[in-house]
């Protein structure tokens, strides 16, 4: 199963009340995916302060990190451990293997935070004290594990790239082939996690040139297997599902906001969609929506 | 007047017990919110009006009853339904009637993916469009469609029957178009009456089996 859930907002004043929002759409998911949960938030200005560069890392502890990254600010929020410092993104993310060699990267960028855990996702969304969280894009995912491990590390989303985010409800078939071939070609890995891979492929287009459109509709050529992915980045909001469609999705859409979720509970918490459109995504086609 | 139940305050398993009896036969469900299984196996001559957008499998295993959604529906509507009737106002998710064995299913709107997979008797009239698969491996019953049809439609078909009036993107393995005669423009008339539409019969094509996946082809042994 699994669940996802994700809020692009359009109205500014709608800011403020994105982590009650997610939190309510994410509790109505719960039973799709009881054993972990992770959401990014982009643009909270305590997780992720303009100008400042933001890792979010698995196995240290604040103050572990504080000591280890002078001058860096470390946010708690449950298993995960938010750092951000006055420095380049590619210099943060190069200080942290030398300074905390345990540490595992679940996501940088320069507005965004990863935030995950392992259990039930309500009580994980009030461990992130995500209901007080602001800003202006959220995606979440409760997991029902069936491709690996129950893990922080195994929970979504796949962070690999600066501002970069995959959610996947499903499982692809031919994720170790994939997986061999971007080694190949210099790619590492943190996981054995299926849609590690699917996060990975779409970091390596971005790099090689594709836009989001082009590496979504890369990615539909190249997987087999079961998918319904919401991908976002520092400006885009994108969903994606297989030829098959079995995994569900719904998008509702009004003036204030895109949402995208599992279901149409989730939706529901939402102010407004009464008089949202509300639709399927067809199968194999890229829906992209930008700031 | 019909009894309400606001499924803000009740649970939906309470919502079903009340439905299993027979203590008022009109009842209406206010804030259903995307709830699943609401109006779930009914065996009595109720009517159920659900007044907004339910989740899956709304109305399944229904006897007898009337049950009727003011909203969307979400992954199979009317599962498994045996009798009665099932309207949805808006439009339905995937796997729409899915394996029901009689009744009828009326989707006002558009019906996605697999709509009337595994059907066995049931008779479902979409004022819409349906999506990919839809009537896959279907045993028996009738598939209206008044909009339009998605790829692979009718894959795997036995013995059930489909008309649809707009365009059919692609016909599933074994699925044909037939000839539309007397006796298929009269059932389909009385389809969309039942089903209180107003389209021409004759603005219909009708598709069905080729039957040529009913028995083991000894020429494909080589395959396996």
């Amino acid at each position: 199963m699994c669940g996802i859930v994700g809020l692009h907002l359009r109205e500014p004043s709608l800011e403020p009340r994105l982590g009650a929002l997610l939190t309510a759409m994410l509790g109505q998911v719960v039973e799709r995916g009881p054993d972990s949960a992770g959401v990014a938030v982009y643009g909270d200005p305590r997780l992720s302060p303009p100008g400042r560069a933001v890792v979010s890392l698995l196995g240290v502890t604040p103050a572990e990190a504080e000591v280890a990254l002078p001058g860096a600010v470390a946010v708690a929020a449950d298993a995960t451990t938010v750092v951000h410092a006055d420095l380049s993104i590619a210099d943060l993310l190069a200080a942290v293997p030398a300074a905390l060699p345990h540490a595992t990267v679940i996501g940088s960028g320069t507005d965004m935070a990863v935030l995950k855990g392992t259990g039930n996702p309500v009580r994980l969304a009030e461990s992130f004290g995500l209901a007080g969280v602001t800003g202006w894009q959220g995606v979440g995912h409760t997991r029902m594990a069936t491709e690996s491990a129950v893990t922080p590390e195994g929970a979504h989303p796949f962070s690999v790239g600066p501002g970069q985010c995959l959610v996947h409800n499903g499982s692809f078939a031919n994720h170790a082939t994939i997986r061999r071939e971007l080694r190949a070609r210099g790619v590492e890995f943190d996981s054995e996690n299926d849609s590690e891979v699917g996060a990975r492929f779409i970091a390596h287009q971005l790099e090689q040139g594709a836009d989001l459109e082009k590496a979504l509709r890369l990615l539909c050529e190249r997987f087999d297997g079961f998918y319904t992915l919401l991908v976002s980045t520092g400006d885009s909001f994108a969903v994606v599902r297989d030829a098959i469609a079995c995994k569900p999705a719904l998008v509702a859409e009004t003036a204030a906001w895109v949402a995208m979720a599992s279901e149409y509970r989730a939706l529901d918490v939402l102010p407004g969609i009464e008089h949202a459109r509300i639709f399927e995504p067809e199968p194999e086609e890229v829906y992209v929506w930008r700031r | 007047m019909a009894t309400l139940i606001d499924l803000a305050e009740s649970p939906v398993r309470a919502l079903n017990q009340a439905l299993h009896s027979t203590a008022a036969t009109s009842w209406r469900v206010r804030n259903p919110r995307g709830a699943h299984a609401v109006a779930c196996g009914i065996r009595e001559d109720h009517t159920v009006d659900v007044e907004g957008h339910v989740g899956y499998y709304c109305a399944g295993m229904n006897q007898h009853a009337t049950v009727t959604v003011h909203g969307n529906a979400g992954t199979g509507v009317a599962e498994n339904m045996m009798s009665g009737t099932v309207r949805v106002r808006g439009n339905a998710s995937q796997s729409a009637g899915a394996t029901a064995h009689g009744g009828l299913l009326v989707i006002d709107g558009d019906a996605s993916a697999r709509c009337g997979i595994s059907m066995k008797g049931v008779d479902i009239v979409v004022g819409g469009s349906v999506g990919h698969m839809s009537a896959f491996m279907g045993q028996a019953g009738r598939l209206v469609v008044c909009g339009d049809a998605g790829d692979a439609l009718g894959d795997s078909l036995y013995e059930a029957r489909i008309y649809v009036r707009g365009t059919v993107k692609s016909l599933g393995a074994d699925c044909v178009e037939k000839e539309m005669r007397d006796e298929h423009l009269a059932e389909l008339a009385e389809l969309l009456k039942a089903a209180e539409r107003d389209e021409d019969p004759a603005d219909f094509r009708r598709y069905g089996s080729a039957r040529q996946l009913y028995h083991f082809k000894v020429d494909n042994t080589t395959a396996y």
